[in-house]
């Protein structure tokens, strides 16, 4: 589904992502750990070109999309995000938060609009929440709204940029069960996260990375049990 | 001091304010257009090659409007307009006031830009992000969600900006303009008293400017309720 090929991200003169080559099929969720600063987060923004590579190639369901010539409002549309500053619109409710891009941008009826937003608000378990606003909600709420609002498009991967960092760590869970049931229903997953648990027990594939590079990937039984790198090693054996 | 002369003279101030307020609120309309022009001037990311033309106008245009005397402006301006072969239909207190109100929106309108940016960027950046990531267009996002944020600060700071727009529009005074200030130095002609006339003036300068100021404070604090929902 995504086949990212030889991607360098430069920062001025800092070099922050290291010719990065992986693959994510369609229905696999992967992902990514190493420890802060190592580009995890920049390789998933650079997915839906929020930052724009140096140099490599994106390839997304067949076409490249570091190609100058694409649309791409386009493709983030089929991108969702979910941040971890979780970044609702505070002037909405919850559920114009949810409603407001199908509209504008794919110009889905309102109508329309409205029931798919109910019904995502029931699947994040926060139906009672429509007409509340975001600043009135707990931190794992407005996660679980983000999610909700990201999905209303209908994304065929989601990306998930440190979604429980910035949460209480009462609140995690709540937001790591709508994640796991959206891996259960065959989502196409990118998360970078530092819940090893979670990783481990949802990812089908997990990338280590350091210093702007793929050290080491592998499904999580043999990354977490036997990891072959001496600094996933490393790594693992302070986080774990 | 001896204000016996007021009552008789009072509809002369009272045009006076009229110019005066006149003056003013079409200036601060057209400075805060013209200010957010000057913003994405500044802000524009057409280039060509490393040049980047809109914004050296931008910047141009806020270093001459900011290091020169809003009183030489509005001298300028008036020479300017007077040149246009049209403005010869007009009467000549109207030329003065099309010039006065140019200089002082003009002159004001980078001062707001400097506003609407600061505005602007009181919304986090991940409010852009996060519309863009969900397929907005960045004229989109900055409608819709960035512009409704900001305008929370641009608003009370523009009100604030509408205030030394009316003390700046008493330099329409050297056109002739009968405008507040002028209203007193023609009381003064009128009755051959220095200071009081002056003083009417002044009072209804801080009138305005008072009750405005007042008013700002209002729709800041309504603005801030609406945060805490």
């Amino acid at each position: 589904m995504i086949r990212i090929k030889n991607l360098c991200k430069n920062f001025g003169e800092n070099r922050v992502l290291n010719s990065i080559t992986t693959e994510i099929k369609k229905g696999e969720v992967v992902v990514v750990i190493g420890p802060s600063g190592s580009g995890k987060s920049t390789l998933l923004r650079c997915l839906n070109l929020l930052e724009m590579p140096t140099a490599g190639e994106i390839v997304f369901e067949e076409q490249n999309i570091t190609d100058k010539k694409i649309d791409i409002n386009q493709i983030r549309t089929k991108l969702g995000m979910v941040f971890q500053q979780f970044n609702l619109f505070p002037h909405k409710t919850v559920i114009e938060n949810i409603m407001i891009s199908p509209i504008m941008v794919k110009k889905v009826s309102k109508e329309e609009a409205y029931l798919k937003a109910v019904s995502l608000l029931n699947r994040v378990g926060l139906a009672e929440k429509e007409n509340a606003y975001p600043s009135s909600l707990s931190g794992g709420q407005q996660q679980r709204i983000a999610i909700a609002r990201a999905l209303a498009m209908e994304p065929d991967v989601m990306l998930f940029d440190e979604p429980t960092s910035a949460l209480d760590p009462e609140m995690v869970g709540e937001v790591l069960n709508v994640m796991k049931q959206l891996a259960k229903e065959g989502m196409t997953m990118v998360i970078v996260t530092h819940e090893m648990g979670f990783a481990r027990e949802v990812g089908d594939r997990i990338l280590f990375m350091d210093q702007g590079q793929i050290l080491e990937k592998g499904p999580p039984e043999q990354l977490f049990n036997h990891p072959k790198n001496a600094r996933t090693r490393d790594f693992l054996s302070k986080v774990l | 001091m001896d204000f016996s002369f007021a009552g008789k003279y009072m509809p002369m101030f009272f045009s006076g304010i009229k110019l005066t307020l006149l003056i003013s609120v079409i200036s601060i309309v057209l400075a805060t257009i013209v200010g957010i022009l000057v913003y994405f001037f500044k802000t524009s990311r057409f280039s060509i090659g490393k040049v980047y033309p809109l914004r050296i106008v931008a910047f141009t245009f806020i270093e001459i409007m900011r290091g020169t005397p809003v009183l030489l402006q509005i001298l300028v301006a008036y020479v300017l307009v007077s040149m246009n072969p049209s403005s010869s239909k007009l009467p000549s207190n109207m030329v003065a006031i099309i010039a006065s109100i140019s200089a002082i929106s003009l002159n004001s309108s980078v001062y707001i830009a400097e506003i609407v940016r600061a505005g602007i960027q009181s919304v986090p950046r991940g409010q852009m992000e996060a519309s863009r990531s969900l397929g907005m267009t960045y004229f989109m996002a900055m409608k819709v969600i960035i512009m409704p944020q900001a305008i929370k600060n641009i608003l009370p700071a523009i009100g604030n900006e509408f205030v030394a727009v009316i003390k700046g529009s008493s330099m329409a005074y050297v056109l002739g303009i009968a405008e507040l200030t002028f209203s007193a130095k023609v009381v003064q002609g009128a009755t051959y008293k220095g200071l009081e006339p002056l003083l009417i003036s002044a009072i209804f300068y801080l009138i305005l400017t008072f009750s405005l100021g007042r008013l700002i404070g209002w729709v800041e604090r309504r603005m801030k309720a609406s945060d805490s929902h």
